[in-house]
């Protein structure tokens, strides 16, 4: 029953008329799936106004975009896109359907889901096709990040999966390569239960925070306010953004909307460096989900070196043009 | 108010591990705890009832010893306890459990507002929520960070975006998962402590729900696991040795090589 149900698909998310970086790291991983297994990738825009962002979808390696354009769809009420994406769903028969392991994302799919009375892995990190089943295979962290689970959908279809963002390899954009767009009509069949009177956006640094693969962070042992400038150099390197800890924007050293941690934001970028920061707990609890922590601090008994991947015990004065140096020559930039 | 906090039982995430040699969970000793985002559901109810009066039942699923999160619930304050347990639930995934809450729900009548944790700690898939809102028919909202009064059949909520928050307003009934935030629980008062201790809970089988077999347990759960394995990363930095340029050279080559950057 399952061999009627072809295709690669993955739910497009925008905010603010862009789309979200996890949209092009879940088409990225489609295509290896779909070039694998010899399907077709297909994404599947929903809003209001957005036909604009299907040639990025193509860029991004989508074959055909599924465009559903209407002003219900304009802001994300879950009722309505929960009900065009269970839609195209029945209609289309796709194997497996992807969505961003975004707030919007994880609140979203699970409705999707149990409409269709199928499976969903939630927050994986990692997706493959077993070689010999040709099931789609999740890997999911679970209780607390100690244990990783591998979660297969056998028998219901679609297979579908939240991933988490900044967790896949970015997408290789391919200019001007085209795909098929459709058309189709939003005809609900049910009124909408909720609405969303207001979309607040707490400022820019939260937004680029939030879709940042790379943050580079400053504490207080950047010693001066002007040092930051180095931070931000290293970030222009490797396109991120900067984030502060608490005791530097206390200082003022920082804005405030650039906080990280408890009283904060939390990240989930695929790399956080830490430049500085003593790594209270805070301070962790804001980056617990990012991929890959880097310290740089001059104490080797900094607590950050707890929870970092990579240590470099040393001054950041001295360590960040330097790492900022190596990164423009490798990388070219 | 009629209200249904969804409390589940869950192993302490912290002293849970993989024994590496065998790929094994390792659960034997790790004592049970009320999944802590649940707490803040508990308050959130107990607070609307202050707010505008009502009745809280907590619903759990899970085996007989789950009555244990039901009586602290009760010692907490919320009015009645359900247990739904039956060998038949065993192996539920997501959708089965969702399923299973909302025979329970449904069982119980006339509700206005279901209030969940974010996410469990060990299963950590915030899906059982919105599952359970599509199984009833309720408005839904997760990530909940902020919670008005209702009024007219309908709440205003605020809910977690990345870059924010957005302002959402549901008809009731509706489910909503909250995340810690929200409130800061209360701890059990000496009188709730006490009628936990002598208080009578519901049990509920798979037949007093009139489940269909097909949708519960393991026959009802599309997901399978298919392994568990240890992270491979050690927790502790891999500290860098040599001159500041080795060091940095030898950074980028490892971050290069496990195509971080
Ligand atoms: C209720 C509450 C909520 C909080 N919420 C947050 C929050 O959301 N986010 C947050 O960040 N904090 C939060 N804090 C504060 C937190 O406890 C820490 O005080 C804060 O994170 C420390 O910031 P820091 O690491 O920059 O500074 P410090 O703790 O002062 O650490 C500076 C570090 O820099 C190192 N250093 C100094 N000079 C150099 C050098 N030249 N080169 C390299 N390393 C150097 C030092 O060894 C030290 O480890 C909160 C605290 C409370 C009580
Ligand atoms: N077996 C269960 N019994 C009662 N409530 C549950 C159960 N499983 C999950 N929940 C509720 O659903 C929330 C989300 O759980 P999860 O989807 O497993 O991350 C929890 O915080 C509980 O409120």
């Amino acid at each position: 029953m399952s061999e009627d149900w072809r295709g690669i698909w993955v739910v497009a998310e925008h905010r603010h008329g862009a789309l979200l970086a996890v949209t092009g790291e879940l088409l990225g991983a489609a295509r290896r799936l779909g070039e694998a297994s010899r399907q077709e990738v297909a994404a599947v825009l929903c809003g209001h106004g957005v036909e604009k962002l299907a040639g990025e979808l193509f860029a991004w390696g989508a074959d055909r975009v599924y465009l559903v354009d209407d002003p219900r769809l304009a802001a994300n009420v879950d009722d309505y896109h929960a009900e065009a994406v269970a839609k195209l769903i029945q209609e289309e028969r796709p194997s497996v359907v992807l969505v961003g392991g975004t707030f919007f994302g994880r609140s979203l799919a699970p409705r999707v889901a149990a409409r269709l009375g199928t499976g969903l892995t939630a927050d994986a990190t990692e997706v493959e096709l077993d070689p010999e089943s040709g099931l789609l295979r999740l890997t999911k962290p679970s209780y607390g990040g100690d244990v990783l689970a591998v979660i297969t959908c056998p028998e219901r279809r679609p297979q579908m999966a939240t991933l988490r963002p900044h967790t896949l390899p970015a997408p290789q954009r391919q200019e001007g390569r085209q795909g098929v767009l459709e058309r189709r009509t939003f005809a609900p069949v049910r009124e909408a239960r909720m609405a969303i009177l207001e979309a607040v956006s707490e400022g820019a640094c939260a937004a680029n925070l939030a879709d940042a693969r790379v943050i580079v962070a400053g504490g207080r042992g950047l010693g001066d306010p002007k040092n930051f400038k180095l931070l931000e150099e290293l970030a222009a390197v490797l396109g991120g953004a900067v984030a502060a800890s608490r005791a530097v924007t206390d200082l003022g050293w920082y804005p405030a909307a650039c906080l990280v941690g408890q009283t904060g934001l939390t990240v989930a970028p695929r790399l956080y460096i830490a430049c500085g920061i003593s790594g209270a707990i805070q301070h962790v609890v804001g980056i617990r989900r990012a991929g890959t922590i880097v310290a740089i601090n001059k104490d080797p008994h900094a607590p950050i070196f707890e929870i970092a991947h990579y240590g470099i015990v040393g001054d950041v004065l001295e360590v960040v043009p330097a790492l900022t140096a190596e990164l423009r020559r490798r990388l070219g930039r | 108010m009629e209200m249904v906090v969804c409390v589940k039982q869950v192993p302490d995430a912290s002293e849970v591990r993989v024994d590496p040699a065998t790929n094994n969970l390792m659960r034997e000793g790790v004592p049970s705890i009320m999944n802590p985002f649940d707490r803040h559901a508990i308050e959130a109810a107990l607070r609307l009832r202050e707010a505008v009066g009502g009745r809280i039942t907590a619903l759990s699923m899970g085996p007989p010893q789950a009555e244990e999160v039901l009586r602290e619930a009760i010692a907490l304050g919320v009015d009645e306890a359900v247990l739904v347990c039956d060998r038949a639930f065993a192996g539920s995934d997501t959708l089965a459990t969702s399923y299973t809450l909302a025979l329970a729900i449904r069982k119980l009548g006339a509700v206005d507002l279901v209030l969940c944790g974010q996410q469990s700690i060990d299963g950590e898939t915030a899906q059982v929520g919105p599952e359970l809102a599509e199984h009833l028919g309720f408005a839904q909202c997760s990530y909940v960070r902020a919670l008005g009064k209702p009024a007219e059949g309908a709440l205003e909520v605020e809910r977690a975006a990345e870059d924010g928050y957005e302002r959402v307003r549901l008809l009731l009934p509706a489910v909503l998962t909250v995340m810690k935030e929200l409130n800061e629980p209360r701890l059990p008062s000496l009188k709730g402590m006490l009628r936990a201790k002598k208080a009578e809970l519901r049990i509920w089988t798979a037949a007093d729900l009139g489940a269909d077999p097909s949708r519960i347990g393991q026959a009802g759960s599309p997901t399978r696991v298919a392994g568990v394995f240890a992270p491979q990363r050690g927790k502790k930095a891999q500290l860098l040795t040599g001159s500041v340029v080795e060091q940095v050279q030898a950074l980028v080559e490892r971050l290069q090589a496990e195509r971080v950057i």
